[in-house]
């Protein structure tokens, strides 16, 4: 179709962008458009006054350029000029692009609130509406300090016309939005609710939107709408197709109009009044038993239009929950969906079963679903509708399906995408030990989780089952004996080691008369792990050595004879030397009676709530920032995607990256290299990724001293014949290196002043970024690395906190301290370290997140 | 909703409108992110995808992805009916509308987003109404003589 035919195409801005089309490259793109800013600059400044259609022209293209992705910083004057005119096209442009390229300069805003004002006094429902549009679109607080009282008289003024009330309903929906305290609606509200009862469906549904919002914060100002929402739903619901005209979509009846309305009714609970209750449930049966009849059209849209008002329903009828044949309908008829031949149709039912699924009426419902939604979880290409699945299998566990469910999830998870795992891994501990009646099926899942996806098994997850373990006597056999066994496997994970060498060094001895798992057995199987872990895991390993020596005098020589070796007494880390050196000792001076005392069976831990289910709860609403955690995605474009996670202790770190190739085409020839200020030793990376698949890389890193630049990670490699280079960022900031230190109130003071020298304090104020509160700043004060000190701080509000950053060549110690201000959002945060550019350093991380 | 995109298969933004207010900056990362993520997504997966804090609803015509991000609450199936509606009255007004048509007469593409949606919200759901405002808007632009006399940069 000719581009420039339609009414008014300016014809110089058709050739303008003509030429823009035609630009070979991006320099000559950028060398038309600054000589057309030049041409446009000078017509702008130029002697005789331009007419009208000249300037919306030039005004036009600033529009056009700027949406391009070049940056203007003129034209404000003109388009502002435009809309004092009274030609429509040139108000309409000048309107526009005021409302894109939005100015704070004070003068221009009052200008443009002066001509909105005359447009909303002009009569003309034209003008009117262009003016309404831009306080909505801009919805500043100085057009909502100027308008947000007019705008309701002009909704509710008997003479104005229907586009209008639209429009004027709108606005001052999103004015609320923005600046609700300057909304008064208080005389407004009865008019405004009878809008309901508008002869215009345009009109009904503005309202309806705005009163929606409105009923949100206010719900008891707008209660008297909920009579009105059902009769007008009611008649729309029971309307035959024709009657209402255009606003019948694709056969369906007002869908949108439907649907707000059931938005409008979520608001509250369902009626007290009986017959207003019963015409509701009427409504929502209608609607159940329409989905049930064949279709009015073959057309997409006949379909997603219905069952929008379907769905919607639903998630009304699950608000309510107090109608079990409604709830079981709804449930059913989600059922039906779960097989539908439309992806969407599935996504959308799975996820809204899962709201169904904690309703006590519709909870076993839903149940009987669950081979179709485990057939869903193996067989969905798309893995946005598994993880749905995964959902849904998690909201309907309950006592009586808690085996399978879990057996499923745990088969998923082996070949689970990665960015899911740590989440899959949360909820499997959840229910395995919510739900286990039986404690050695509960091991078992655990030990199962570490085998198959070891990486995401946080602390939080295995020290769970070690304290389970140590409270249960009977299971402590079991899991001795399990744990045992699953060490045998050549390449067992380190969780893994950790769990079984800190069970083995408590319950060993309930095996140790089977000679297959006799003390030396077991007490070589361990420590033929020793030398591929990490520190902490060693430092763990040699507890359970010491154990042994307790449980078990015949080995004592042998293990005295590793503790005595120089890769244990000379161990580069200090923890690892002590350790071996003090149970050395302790191995040869105490006797048998003072052993047994000090190495005494671990007493049942008290009962704590699981801080699983709190670290689930937060994975779901973490923001993508590095400096208080440490897994997650770092990049991602069309063709990569690089996730990491990563864990520290002292002066060392460890981080896996995942490269995941999007593509269906291999990588080759895939390398990496890090450039740092910092000790990086990388194992090598599998030069060639599948289509499709996730490969994985570990890096080692040593702090050598301070610093501040954050290291970055180089990839190469061939996709499709080019060569790809991308560089990233590594989120290694210094305070991963710190450990937390707890102190007394007497240590802190006295540490605080020898740190008096005013290059070891620095000191920032800053507003706060995000909300302030109490227990999420302790969260990222504790991510950060510091410990927090209680009862230091004469005001309880404010935060202290001590840690030591460990670099290969100093430890440096850290002293905090975090003022809040609530009532002017504003933070001060001092640091007192030994070295200035630590404090420095430390500071700069540490404001960023707050 | 919060925002509406439109792109081309190369990635190429040919249309954009933000309901809420966000930095520029802002802005151009939720575009790339946008584009990365709708461009990347295989055949036969659903239309929805969840993302941050929102919702992501998109669909594709022809050489075009049209791209809404909507809030937690919205309804899904809808949103893309309003994708479709504005499809409808692009190609009533342009007659079998193709990107070019967006492209030339970005403008125009702009003020039928405005007749049907308005802050984020659907404002008028019957066609004919709306085809009737753009119609009767047309009316009061110039004829295409006026139009052929003007000068040509």
């Amino acid at each position: 179709m000719p581009a420039v035919s339609k009414g008014d195409g300016m014809r110089g801005l058709a050739v303008f962008i003509s030429d823009i089309r035609n630009c070979k490259s991006k320099e000559s793109e950028v060398k038309r458009i600054n000589k057309e800013l030049a041409n446009i600059r000078s017509k702008f400044k130029g002697d005789k006054a331009l007419d009208g259609y000249s300037k919306k022209k030039y005004v036009c293209k600033l529009l056009f350029i700027f949406l391009l992705g070049h940056d203007i910083d003129f034209g404000h004057m003109e388009a502002v000029n435009l809309l004092s005119s009274n030609k429509y096209t040139e108000k309409q442009i000048g309107y526009l692009f005021i409302s894109v390229l939005v100015n704070s300069n004070s003068d221009l805003i009052r200008l443009i609130n002066n001509a909105i004002k005359n447009d909303l006094a002009s009569r003309n429902s034209t003008f009117m509406n262009l003016a309404l549009h831009c306080i909505a679109n801009v919805g500043s607080r100085e057009m909502a300090e100027a308008f947000a009282s007019e705008i309701p008289r002009i909704l509710v003024a008997g003479d104005t016309m229907d586009s209008v009330k639209q429009s004027a309903a709108l606005c001052l929906l999103r004015l609320n939005r923005t600046s609700p305290d300057l909304v008064p609606m208080g005389e407004w509200t009865a008019r405004v609710v009878h809008l309901l009862n508008d002869q215009h469906l345009g009109v009904v549904t503005a309202a309806t939107s705005l009163i929606t919002t409105l009923a949100q914060k206010s719900p008891d100002d707008f209660k008297t709408s909920v009579s009105l929402a059902v009769a007008r739903l009611s008649r729309i619901v029971t309307s035959a197709s024709i009657d209402l005209q255009d606003y019948t979509y694709y056969f369906v009846a007002a869908p949108w109009l439907s649907v707000k309305l059931l938005r409008l009714l979520q608001c509250y609970p369902p009626p007290e009044d009986t017959s207003l209750r019963s015409r509701l449930t009427e409504c929502l049966e209608t609607i159940l038993n329409k989905a049930q009849e064949p279709p009015k059209s073959k057309k997409v849209q006949h379909s997603n239009a219905k069952n929008a008002v379907l769905f919607e329903a639903i998630a009304l009828i699950i608000h309510h929950d107090s109608e079990p044949n409604l709830l079981v309908r709804a449930c059913n008829q989600l059922g039906q969906f779960l097989q539908h031949r439309e992806t969407n149709l599935r996504y959308l039912a799975l996820e809204s079963m899962c709201t169904l699924a904690s309703s006590e009426f519709s909870h076993e419902a839903v149940k009987t679903h669950i081979e179709t939604v485990i057939n869903a979880l193996k067989t969905e290409r798309d893995v946005s509708v598994r993880q749905r699945a995964v959902d849904l299998l998690y909201a309907m566990c309950d006592r009586s399906n808690s085996k399978q469910i879990v057996a499923e999830m745990l088969s998923y998870l082996e070949t689970a995408d990665y960015s899911i795992r740590e989440e899959i891994v949360l909820k499997v501990a959840i229910l395995a030990e919510k739900y286990a009646v039986d404690y050695t099926w509960y091991v078992d899942t655990i030990l199962n989780l570490i085998r198959i996806a070891g990486d995401y098994v946080s602390e939080e997850v295995w020290y769970r089952v070690i304290q389970i373990v140590i409270n249960r006597d009977d299971v402590q056999g079991y899991a001795a004996k399990t744990v045992f066994e699953a060490l045998q496997a050549p390449a067992c994970h380190e969780n893994l080691v950790k769990v079984g060498g800190y069970i083995l060094g408590e319950f060993g001895n309930l095996i140790a008369g089977d000679p297959r798992s006799s003390p030396l057995v077991q007490f070589n199987l361990l420590h033929s792990k020793f030398h591929l872990c990490s520190v902490p895991t060693r430092a763990l390993l040699l507890s359970a050595y010491i154990k042994f020596i307790n449980l078990f005098p015949e080995v004592k020589g042998t293990i005295q004879d590793v503790l005595r070796s120089d890769s244990q007494l000379r161990n580069a880390d200090v923890e690892l030397q002590q350790r071996a050196v003090e149970y050395l000792r302790l191995s040869c001076i105490a006797s048998t009676d003072i052993l047994a005392t000090v190495l005494e069976e671990m007493p049942p831990f008290p009962e704590r709530e699981s801080s699983i289910l709190a670290k689930l709860k937060k994975k779901k609403g973490s923001s993508k920032l590095f400096v208080c955690k440490n897994n997650g995605i770092i990049y991602e474009n069309q063709l990569l995607q690089i996730g990491l996670k990563s864990e520290y202790r002292q002066n060392l770190g460890r981080m896996y990256v995942f490269y995941g190739n999007k593509t269906s085409t291999q990588f080759l020839s895939f390398s990496t290299s890090v450039t740092l200020q910092l000790n990086v030793q990388e194992k090598p990376v599998d030069p060639l990724i599948e289509a499709g698949a996730q490969v994985q890389q570990i890096l080692n890193i040593e702090c050598v001293s301070d610093f501040s630049d954050a290291p970055i990670l180089n990839i190469q490699f061939r996709y499709g014949g080019t060569l790809q280079n991308i560089a990233v960022k590594l989120p290694v900031m210094l305070n991963k290196f710190f450990q937390p230190t707890e102190m007394t109130s007497q240590d802190f003071f006295q540490r605080w002043k020898q740190l008096g020298a005013p290059q070891q304090e620095v000191q920032k104020i800053f507003k706060a970024k995000n909300q302030m509160d109490t227990d999420v700043s302790k969260a990222k004060l504790l991510g950060f690395g510091v410990a927090l000190l209680d009862g230091v701080d004469p005001n309880p509000a404010n935060f202290v906190g001590a840690g030591i950053i460990h670099t290969k060549t100093t430890q440096v110690g850290c002293l905090l301290r975090l003022e809040p201000n609530t009532q002017a959002q504003m933070y001060r945060l001092t640091l007192r370290t030994s070295k200035e550019s630590v404090s420095q350093r430390l500071v700069e991380l540490l404001s960023e997140q707050f | 909703m919060r925002f509406l995109l439109l792109f081309s298969r190369q990635g190429r933004l040919r249309l954009q409108k933000w309901y809420t207010a966000i930095s520029e900056r802002e802005k151009k990362k939720i575009i790339r992110e946008m584009t990365t993520m709708v461009l990347a997504r295989q055949p036969r997966t659903c239309n929805f995808i969840q993302w941050k804090d929102m919702k992501i609803v998109y669909k594709r015509y022809a050489s075009l992805y049209f791209c809404l991000g909507v809030e937690h609450e919205e309804n899904e199936l809808l949103a893309l009916e309003i994708i479709h509606r504005y499809v409808e009255l692009l190609d009533k007004y342009f007659g079998n509308v193709c990107e070019l048509d967006i492209i030339f007469n970005f403008e125009k593409a702009y003020f039928i987003l405005d007749e049907f949606l308005m802050g984020g919200e659907i404002q008028e759901t019957s066609k004919q109404i709306v085809n009737r405002a753009i119609e009767s808007s047309d009316m009061l632009q110039e004829t295409m003589e006026e139009y052929m006399s003007k000068p040509a940069f």
